[in-house]
């Protein structure tokens, strides 16, 4: 029997990746309002300054659940929030029920390729709380531009994917992929952490 | 120190200069009639290669053909001097323009507010260079005395005990008297000032013009005559004219720019904003073009001015090249600084949504950016409106409704959807030929969207989709 390493040697030398970073961020994420997925999130809330990418399937499975309450908390406390080239209109009854302060709420009007830069601008601005926007045809670049602004304007960013694009790489600091059936969350990308195996269930709206 | 008199002694070059893409280079004005044209003033770059004013254009052309000529405008120089002026009048209620080459302004009052002497005189200083107009400045008890002062020293403060002693040193050529006054008395053996003023009066009445005795009284601020103030315009309106047709989009920035720092200039003399002003672009043959910028609240930063006239430009199709370019602004209302918050928590650098609408709107459109409120209707494409600044009551908004509504509704594609809520019956609209009448279910995909659609009353499909559950 050669010479039997043992495991504090091991670790010592530094010679086995343990697949964990050693410290674990501060806390100090916005908080999503799905108690389980801040559980799961390295800063225990969306990342402060950072862009979020959402991927859906198609329109209408929830999206927008999912960030209605950081929105309703942001306008409520004086922020403002930012919708750059939504695809459809923003329905203000149900986003006023959805606890949000409609007087927070700012949307543009941009074409596929103006939309792109307003969004950049809201981001590096400062101005804005937080911005959402659709870019559904942007490459890593132009991503990459996003996340940039995003930290240089201390803003939390939104955008909204298709699911196609889960295989791409992204540098975005969280990917959450939103299935419709059965309804539940997936993190696909954290930064700061390894994602978490398993979905977080998304409790469907009753009636 | 009551009065300070702000002496401009390369009034016509600065005005020229300024606005002249490479200042550095050698720069003349010419003046005169056709057949005996002389230079007017010169710039240092200019005098280095030897060239002086009143020299004529032709003996110029000989020494160097690098200069660059321009025609010396009377009317132009008279209007860098109400520019200065509207600038001044940001300081003092009583700016004076009737001086030759100069702006007096009562300062005894404004002390109170921008600080001493010295420190005010700094900050006049640091604007008119900011301006790109070379000065001397020089205060005294009255405003004769401080203009004859100004035009020995610079920096120079008297008040009542030191200005005799300082009005006798001056020259009588310096003094502000006429070309053959000076020489009379010159040619008498009265050399300064205080030669002159120890001359009996009757004896100056005698000799000389009224007008003599008259300035000497003035100087020693006998003349207690209210001078006439300067009254800003209503409204701003400057122009400029190249010499040459320019093609170039980026030859444009830079006149553009003194054109958006002259508005802001006079804005803040005026403590007004701008909430609306029109870019004139003059062609040779063609009608001018013209580019109107709107802004949603008042604005006075010069630098904001000029992005926002900039971002228009880069849209806007100029049909040909331009030979002048005109700004006037009509509508100033107030200007009411953004108020903000002495412990806020953003970032310092971080722009106000003022500013950042004002340049989407200038990139993407007037109408591109709006709020969301909502609207007592039940009808869906009534319940809300982009206009964030109208109130409703909420307490009549608790039904059930998607967070997207189509813009139009879309037939239902697919197979027959599972029914999750609904029907819900919407009618209204009768009395504005907007007539609804639908029925309104919750469905849900075989993709496991949500969705909002509507059909005829009383039957199950086809439907239309209006929203998304999202």
């Amino acid at each position: 029997m050669a010479a039997a390493l043992s495991l504090e040697q091991m670790l010592a030398e530094r010679r086995v990746w343990r697949g964990q970073p050693m410290h674990a961020p501060a806390p100090n994420g916005q908080p999503t309002g799905i108690a389980a997925l801040d559980a799961v999130l390295p800063h225990h809330g969306w990342p402060p300054a950072a862009l979020i990418e959402i991927l859906i399937p198609a329109d209408g499975v929830g999206e927008l659940g999912l960030v209605w309450p950081t929105l309703a908390h942001i306008t409520r406390s004086g922020g403002l929030v930012v919708i750059v080239a939504p695809p459809y209109i923003p329905y203000a009854p149900a986003w006023h029920l959805a606890g949000i302060a409609l007087s927070g709420l700012q949307v543009i009007r941009a074409n596929a390729r103006d939309s792109l830069w307003a969004a950049e601008q809201c981001l590096r601005s400062g101005a804005c709380a937080a911005v959402l926007c659709w870019p559904m045809h942007a490459d890593d670049r132009a991503l990459r531009r996003l996340q940039v602004a995003a930290e240089t304007g201390q803003a939390l960013g939104f955008a909204f994917r298709s699911h196609k694009t889960i295989a791409n790489p992204s540098p975005a600091a969280l990917r959450v992929a939103v299935e419709s059936r059965p309804r539940q969350l997936r993190v696909v990308k954290c930064r700061g952490a390894m994602p978490p195996a398993r979905a977080i269930p998304l409790v469907s709206f009753s009636y | 120190m009551r009065w300070a008199c702000l002496l401009f002694p390369h009034l016509a070059l600065d005005g020229v200069l300024r606005r002249h893409p490479s200042p550095d280079a050698p720069v003349a004005l010419v003046t005169g009639p056709a057949h005996r044209r002389v230079l007017f003033a010169v710039n240092p770059a200019a005098a280095a290669l030897g060239l002086r004013a009143n020299m004529s254009v032709t003996a110029a052309q000989a020494i160097t053909s690098a200069c660059a000529l321009t025609e010396y405008d009377i009317e132009t120089t008279a209007r860098y001097r109400q520019l200065l002026a509207g600038w001044a009048y940001r300081f003092s209620s009583q700016v004076v323009t009737d001086f030759a080459d100069a702006i007096v302004l009562e300062v005894a009052q404004s002390m109170m507010l921008f600080g001493p002497w010295p420190r005010f005189e700094a900050r006049l200083r640091e604007e008119l260079t900011d301006l790109g107009f070379r000065h001397r400045i020089v205060a005294a008890p009255n405003a004769y005395a401080a203009r004859a002062l100004a035009n020995l020293h610079d920096g120079l403060g008297v008040d009542e005990h030191t200005v005799d002693r300082a009005l006798g040193q001056v020259p009588v050529e310096y003094s502000g008297l006429d070309a053959d006054v000076a020489t009379a008395l010159a040619r008498m053996g009265l050399r300064r000032l205080r030669q002159v003023f120890a001359l009996p009066r009757e004896t100056v009445a005698r000799r000389f013009p009224p007008t003599v005795l008259a300035h000497l009284d003035a100087l020693r601020g006998a003349d207690k005559t209210p001078l006439t103030c300067y009254q800003p315009p209503d409204w701003f309106d400057e122009r400029i004219e190249f010499d040459h047709e320019v093609e170039l989009y980026t030859a444009l920035l830079f006149p553009l720019r003194r054109l958006t720092s002259d508005l802001g200039a006079y804005l803040a003399g005026r403590d007004g904003g701008v909430e609306r002003f029109v870019l004139r672009f003059e062609h040779e043959s063609v009608a001018p073009t013209q580019i109107v910028v709107g802004l949603l609240a008042p604005e006075r930063n010069p630098n904001t001015l000029f992005d926002l006239a900039r971002e228009r430009l880069e849209h806007a199709e100029i049909a040909a090249p331009v030979r002048g370019m005109r700004l006037t602004a009509r509508e100033l209302p107030p200007f009411v600084p953004a108020s903000r918050d002495l412990f806020d928590s953003r970032a310092q650098q971080a722009m106000p949504w003022e500013q950042l609408r004002e340049r989407l709107r200038a990139r993407l459109g007037d109408t591109s950016v709006h709020g969301l409120s909502t609207q007592l209707d039940h009808r869906p494409e009534h319940a809300w409106i982009g206009d964030g600044s109208i109130k409703t009551l909420p307490s009549a908004l608790a039904d059930l409704r998607p967070g997207w509504l189509l813009e139009r509704p879309i037939p239902w594609r697919g197979a027959a959807p599972r029914v999750l809520a609904g029907p819900e019956r919407i009618e209204s609209g009768w009395w504005d030929s907007g007539d609804v009448r639908r029925d309104y279910y919750l469905v849900e995909s075989d993709m496991g969207q949500r969705v909002w659609v509507y059909t005829a009353p009383d039957e199950l499909g086809p439907f239309m989709v209006h929203g998304w559950f999202a």
